[in-house]
């Protein structure tokens, strides 16, 4: 026990921690003192420049900064001083000669208007104004009025220490000191990623989110009248967050203080929310049309053409229709004759009813979800491997690491708030080694100690070259490999053939680097390793994820602080959907279907008989449906007709389904396809739990009503259970989850009312009343052995190399602003006005080989198809390869890929396969036409 | 006046050689090594005893400062002068730095040896160049006589890192220079924690002035009590005094500490322009301390305490005389601008007052002003003192407030003719 501090806290003795400031204990102890430049919460460091918080220490002939001042003892501190008093009355008043009368005023409720109220000071300054900043309306997430502005710089802050985008900057100096973006530009054409942290932390108004201002005035013209404590639904970060309404509309949303993001939010968690406004939003069943073709095509926009295909029916009609139609065909067929598409968007219990729907309604585990198309291949090491789908260590034990490796996995845009502490551990000084084919120049590897932009598909190689060196050059933990591990001679035989001389050529790095890197990842103290899509996304997507296993297991980088295995899992409850057991091998934990033990368990407990077979995946899926196998399928919240490989025959499949189900919160480009679409819950319209990349379930709650009849997803569920003779009856969401805790181990000691209570617990989880378990297999792995797998991985080539019919290699992936399938993303106002239309990113030396100006259209196209899009520069893209991500539903992405599956994972080739680049020859413009005339 | 074998820069006016050899022939480098063979705690009392206070303006006790630096830590410690000379009307480091530099790097050899510091920082203003290379050769000739560097005569390694400023101001408080050295924007840290406990990239770093640093190696050859002996008690020692402004010769000279300002004016810069009778104020300590008035001059000895009784103070000893055609209110409103240029624009009471001082200050050149307003002024230059993060606020604060306090008189007169011409004019 450190000593307590003691010290006089206006006349009375207090206690102070060690390290404690006098605001914060004046804080506790019922004082506030006015503050402006200092934002008490994590992440923000007190800066002690708008001296509004200034305290008279007894005996010192300044005044001090209450914010930053330490307490130390014996110290005598008067809050509230004449001098004190007068001091701050006078930071006020010079500020507000400078500001817009609080009348005209930006934001007359901000922190600022609020403290002069709170203080008393008569409105008004004695003090002449100074010159006033123009507004600066560029941007179109954020509002700039710098006239409001007091220079407390927590923006500066915000996005320098918070966020680590560096953007925005103080410049200049004395009364000319302003902040600035970039180089003195306007916010709009600045690097600025909206993450809107600077928005969350200005006390003045003078950065606001632009929808909330007038574009005229410049004034705030709406306030909210309830905010909901929630979460993000976008990507797996989790990110908690607190939501503002106003007559049933989300008004904007702020961060709050969750573990994973510490109030942090991006562009798509702060201005990404007004998709469930749309008028697209589905809010009636929809039945097709007699004699309606289902056509494979781009989805009409217009509610005219939707209704020309389908007419509007009851709940009634449309569930019934739905049940006896996979009844008949069930009966008809057999029950693999069905399957279901579950989501990985929606909350754990909706993922638990789907797939206990279809294995006890339909019979079969024809059940799978979008794990299949992002991390099923390292699910698959990692189950070999550890036996645990899950991340050993959550995101933020990056802060502990030593070094850091970050392959396959462009954080900035995919997971930013994730990124944010990787960025942070490398400020502070740890080895952040980034491993990816594309550069990631304006992302994290401006933080970088060492990038390895690695010939795209060759991990493997330079990954076993790694682990070559390690192994030569002594740096395996023998004692650990020893104690915890097996196969470690079979990976020993396995690299010795990989030198890093031999890989350098085959991979694209020099032996040196590589050697290096292996040697830096082996001796740090604490190392973690970070991927993505790129690592997994491959025909040897399990390979690439053993060898990151190995890698860990015989440096003993794993089961201590600051290192680990950390798969980022993409959407917001993807971990939980596969806990929950959206996966046709397995019953929710994981136990497999073909386990009799684990059969017999669930057979009894819902009192039916279970399919004893693995069930097809989702790729596997739109085979069988082209073969004829299965005839009838149900989709929750997916869109295979966008995100499946090879896109083209998979809408196919979809129209050749007998009966066909989508139950969706949009004419997605899957519904067009479907008989019966059920209009759905979103997010933010629904209570229930989700779980995060880092395992910690989390509460979503519903912050508005649904929309004409659409229904909450789980009760739809239900619904057809009971249609098909089920004897469900849930009358709550918390009935579903205390079900799952009751079958599921891995939720063992979290209640429903506890996460209703903490918001958030991390799993595995020892007692009802400790925190889980952040860090995991510290002591023994969840193996029969107790020891973690060495599997040693071989050489394979991408399935499809490029030739001189295709030269170039296509790899897909996101943009920061852009959701997956864009369903809710493009819907988004401000999320659609940052990213507009499809683009295919191309290196600039390329582009000037093949004469193509940025803006110009191309066509793009492989042996599967082609689409026409406009060409970037993008530097990020390495010579040679083409980026285009697979969220414009114009210019669909996967209508190109390859759709070759990992043996093991079942997962696609997202991520390589080779395609051909043609310039479109400009339409002549109008005018030059006729000046020609 | 200071006899000639009590100066401690023999060379200040450059007549001589200010290389190794000159500075050798002047007694520089002599007996270093016997001195820090007595160790780190002998030289810091003996500067202790000297009674030397700081020389850069605040006049803290040097050797009580050193006392402070921690003496068991894992850091390394640092030595950091301060050349960063930007007060206007001080220019004394200058003459050190081109034409005594040895003194100088003998003196931070015996100060760093005495905190135990490995390395020297020296910041120099941005406009040194000249002198920054004078020093740099300087230097270079300590390091090739094995004087300093790694394996030195002295037994005691030391490197000197001589940096060059961008020219701001405020980075010549200490903690912004920190900053500066660091390579960051040169804005003031706040204290606590003093640069003492966390200072130069966060370990323990003493900042000291060119001339407090310079005079060290004198005072241990002649002894503490030698230098204890010049001056007045507790105002001890020699001193560089910067004499401009309405004098028929403005010069910088060594005097005794504690000489009556007449007696200065009168010897060393010719005199008060148009005789003494025609003087109408004087600014002291450079231009951030209050000025005072002839009939105060008459009697005034220049030392720490005694200009601080007289609500002044001594500072760098950068003397600016004003004679009786001085238009005192322009003068004053001229600083004002000054420190409303140099604020770093960090902290609300600096860059908000100051700019606010500045031009109500501009208001009373003409007299366009409200009585009133006087008030006004001098109230929220009270409320920039002791409010800012540094000491720019006071030093913004003081040249107003001085010239409230001896020249309102003046300053209601010109609100008054200024009312009467408006009047005049309307009619």
């Amino acid at each position: 026990m450190t000593e307590k501090i003691k010290f006089t806290l206006d006349g009375r003795e207090v206690e102070a921690a060690p390290g404690e400031t006098i605001w914060q204990v004046a804080k506790r102890e019922g004082t506030s003192i006015p503050h402006l430049c200092y934002l008490p919460q994590p992440g923000y460091r007190a800066d002690g420049n708008c001296r509004a918080c200034m305290v008279e220490v007894e005996g010192e002939r300044v005044l001090t900064a209450s914010c930053q001042r330490k307490a130390s003892n014996g110290m005598k501190v008067k809050t509230a001083s004449e001098r004190a008093k007068k001091s701050r009355e006078m930071v006020f008043e010079l500020l507000m000669a400078d500001q817009p009368a609080r009348e005209d005023s930006h934001d007359p409720k901000s922190k600022f208007w609020n403290w002069v109220d709170a203080m008393g000071i008569d409105a008004g300054s004695r003090y002449p104004a100074g010159e006033r900043p123009v507004a600066d309306t560029s941007h179109t997430a954020i509002s700039v009025n710098l006239d409001a502005c007091i220079n407390c710089n927590l923006c500066v802050r915000a996005c320098r220490e918070v966020q680590m985008n560096d953007v925005i900057g103080m410049a200049y100096r004395g009364h000319g000191a302003k902040v600035v973006f970039d180089f003195d530009d306007v916010m709009g054409s600045s690097t600025c990623v909206a993450c809107g942290e600077c928005v969350q932390a200005c006390p003045t108004g003078a950065l606001m989110e632009a929808r909330l201002v007038d574009k005229e005035t410049g004034k705030r013209i709406a306030y909210e009248d309830k905010s909901i404590d929630t979460i993000c639904p976008y990507c797996g970060v989790g990110c908690q967050t607190t939501v503002h309404v106003k007559d049933d509309k989300i008004l904007y949303v702020d961060g709050r203080n969750g573990p994973a993001n510490e109030n942090r939010l991006c562009v798509k968690g702060r201005f990404g929310f007004d998709y469930i406004h749309h008028p697209d939003r589905l809010t009636k069943p929809l039945i097709r049309r007699e004699g309606a073709a289902k056509r494979e095509c781009l989805i009409p926009r217009t509610r005219d053409e939707i209704l020309d295909v389908f007419r509007e029916a009851t709940w009634e009609e449309a569930l019934g229709k739905a049940a006896n139609g996979f009844k008949r065909i069930r009966d008809t067929w057999g029950p693999s004759a069905l399957a279901g598409l579950g989501s990985a968007k929606g909350s754990n219990e909706e993922a638990y009813l789907f797939q206990k729907l279809i294995r006890q309604a339909f019979g079969t585990n024809n059940v799978d979800h979008c794990t299949r198309l992002c991390h099923a291949s390292s699910v698959a090491a990692l189950m070999e491997g550890v036996n645990s789908g899950a991340v050993t260590a959550p995101f933020t034990a990056a802060q502990d690491a030593e070094t850091i490796i970050v392959i396959g996995a462009r954080p900035a845009e995919n997971h930013p708030v994730a990124a944010t502490y990787l960025k942070q551990a490398a400020a502070r000084g740890a080895n952040l080694i980034v491993m990816d084919p594309r550069g990631q120049h304006s992302g994290i590897a401006r933080y970088a100690t060492h990038v390895l932009n690695f010939k795209p598909a060759h991990d493997v190689a330079l990954l076993n070259a790694m682990l070559h060196t390690i192994i030569e050059e002594g740096m395996v933990d023998v004692q650990y490999v020893q104690a915890h591990t097996e196969g470690y001679d079979g990976l020993r035989a396995k690299v010795r053939s990989f030198s890093p001389e031999r890989m350098a050529p085959v991979c694209g790095i020099d032996a040196e680097t590589i050697r290096e890197v292996a040697r830096i990842y082996a001796k740090s103290r604490t190392s973690i390793i970070f991927w993505g899509m790129g690592v997994s996304q491959h025909t040897h997507g399990t390979d690439n994820s053993r060898c990151l296993i190995a890698l860990a297991l015989v440096t003993g980088q794993i089961g201590r602080p600051g290192t680990g295995l950390h798969p980022l899992r993409g959407q917001n409850n993807v971990q939980g959907a596969s806990d929950a057991g959206l996966i046709p091998m397995v019953f929710p934990d994981y136990m497999s279907v073909e386990d009799e033990a684990t059969r017999l368990k669930y057979e009894k407990l819902w009192n039916t008989k279970l399919d004893p077979n693995r069930g097809l995946t989702v790729i596997e899926i739109m085979h069988s449906i082209h073969e004829g196998m299965v005839k009838g399928m149900y989709v929750m919240g997916e869109n295979p007709a966008m995100s499946d490989p090879n896109v083209r025959q998979a809408r196919q499949a979809l129209c050749e389904l007998e009966l066909f189900v989508v139950q969706d919160i949009f004419m997605t480009e899957t519904a067009w396809q479907a008989d019966i679409v059920l209009p759905a819950s979103a997010h933010a319209e629904k209570l229930g739990s989700y779980t995060n990349t880092n395992r910690q379930v989390q509460i979503g709650r519903p912050v508005i009503s649904l929309p004409g009849e659409a229904r909450q997803d789980w009760l739809v569920i239900q619904e057809i259970a009971q249609r098909m003779g089920l004897p469900w009856n849930y009358q709550h969401i918390s009935e579903v989850f205390t079900e799952m805790t009751s079958v599921m181990p891995s939720l063992k000691n979290i209640s429903w009312e506890r996460l209703e209570r903490e918001d958030a617990v991390t799993y595995p989880c020892d007692a009802p009343d400790k925190p889980g378990n952040e860090i995991i297999f510290s002591q023994s792995f969840p193996t029969k052995s107790g020891r973690a797998k060495i599997v040693p991985a071989s050489l394979l080539p991408p399935h499809e190399l490029p030739d001189d019919e295709y030269p170039m290699v296509l790899t897909t992936g996101r943009l920061l602003e852009h959701w997956h399938t864009g369903s809710m993303t493009r819907r988004a106002a401000t999320l659609d006005a940052l990213e507009p239309e499809a683009i295919a990113g191309l290196n600039p030396r390329d582009m000037k080989k093949m004469g193509i100006d940025p803006g110009d259209m191309v066509v793009i196209a492989t042996r599967r198809g082609e689409i026409v899009l406009k060409a970037r520069a993008d530097r990020d893209t390495a010579e040679g390869m083409v980026f285009i991500p697979f969220a414009f539903a114009e210019a669909p992405a996967n209508a190109l890929t390859n759709p070759q599956l990992d043996p093991m994972g079942k997962i696609p080739e997202f991520k390589f396969c080779a395609c051909r680049i043609e310039k479109i020859s400009a339409p002549q413009p109008a005018e030059a036409a006729s000046a020609a005339e | 006046m200071l006899a000639d074998k009590d100066r401690i820069f023999r060379n200040l006016y450059g007549f001589h050689d200010s290389g190794l050899d000159g500075a050798r022939r002047r007694g520089a480098w002599d007996g270093t090594k016997f001195f820090i063979d007595k160790g780190h705690d002998w030289i810091i009392n003996e500067v202790k005893a000297s009674g030397l206070r700081g020389r850069g303006g605040a006049g803290f006790p040097t050797g009580l400062k050193w006392s402070f630096m921690p003496k068991n830590d894992p850091r390394p410690s640092y030595l950091v002068v301060n050349a960063d000379e930007s007060e206007p009307g001080s220019c004394k480091d200058r003459e050190i730095l081109r034409h005594d530099p040895h003194l100088l790097i003998e003196g931070i050899l015996l100060a760093s040896f005495s905190m135990r510091a490995h390395s020297c920082y020296i910041y120099f203003r941005g406009e040194y160049i000249r002198e920054r290379e004078r020093f740099q050769r300087a230097v270079d000739e300590a390091y090739g006589a094995k004087l300093i560097g790694r394996g030195n005569v002295h037994g005691w390694d030391l490197d000197i890192i001589v940096h060059h400023g961008g020219g701001a101001y405020i980075c010549g408080e200490e903690t912004a220079l920190i900053e500066s050295i660091e390579g960051k924007k040169g804005q003031p840290r706040l204290k606590p924690p003093f640069p003492a406990g966390c200072g130069l990239y966060g370990a323990p770093t003493t900042v000291n002035n060119v001339e407090s640093i310079a005079v060290v190696p004198d005072i241990l050859r002649r002894g503490a009590s030698w230098f204890g002996s010049l001056g007045k008690p507790n105002n001890t020692g020699t001193k560089l005094f910067q004499i401009s402004g309405h004098v028929e010769r403005p010069c910088v000279v060594e005097e005794e500490m504690g000489i009556p300002l007449k007696e200065l004016l009168e010897k060393h810069a010719g005199g008060v322009r148009g005789g003494w009778n025609n003087l109408l104020a004087v600014i002291p300590g450079g231009s951030s301390v209050p000025c005072i008035t002839a009939d105060v001059c008459d009697e005034m000895t220049m030392d720490f305490d005694a200009l601080s009784k007289a609500k002044s103070g001594l500072g760098t000893a950068a003397i600016i005389v004003m004679d009786k055609s001085t238009d005192i209110i322009k003068a004053i409103s001229r600083i004002s601008y000054f420190y409303k240029h140099e604020s770093c624009g960090q902290c609300t009471p600096c860059r908000e007052g100051c700019g606010w001082m500045w031009r109500v200050m501009e208001r009373m050149v003409k007299g366009d002003a409200r009585k009133a307003e006087i008030d006004l002024l001098f109230d929220v230059s009270k409320q920039v003192e002791g409010h800012t993060i540094c000491a720019l606020g006071d030093a913004a604060a003081w040249p107003v407030q001085g010239l409230i306090r001896n020249f309102r008189g003046v300053m209601e007169d010109r609100i008054d003719q200024r009312q009467k011409a408006l009047k005049e004019a309307a009619e």
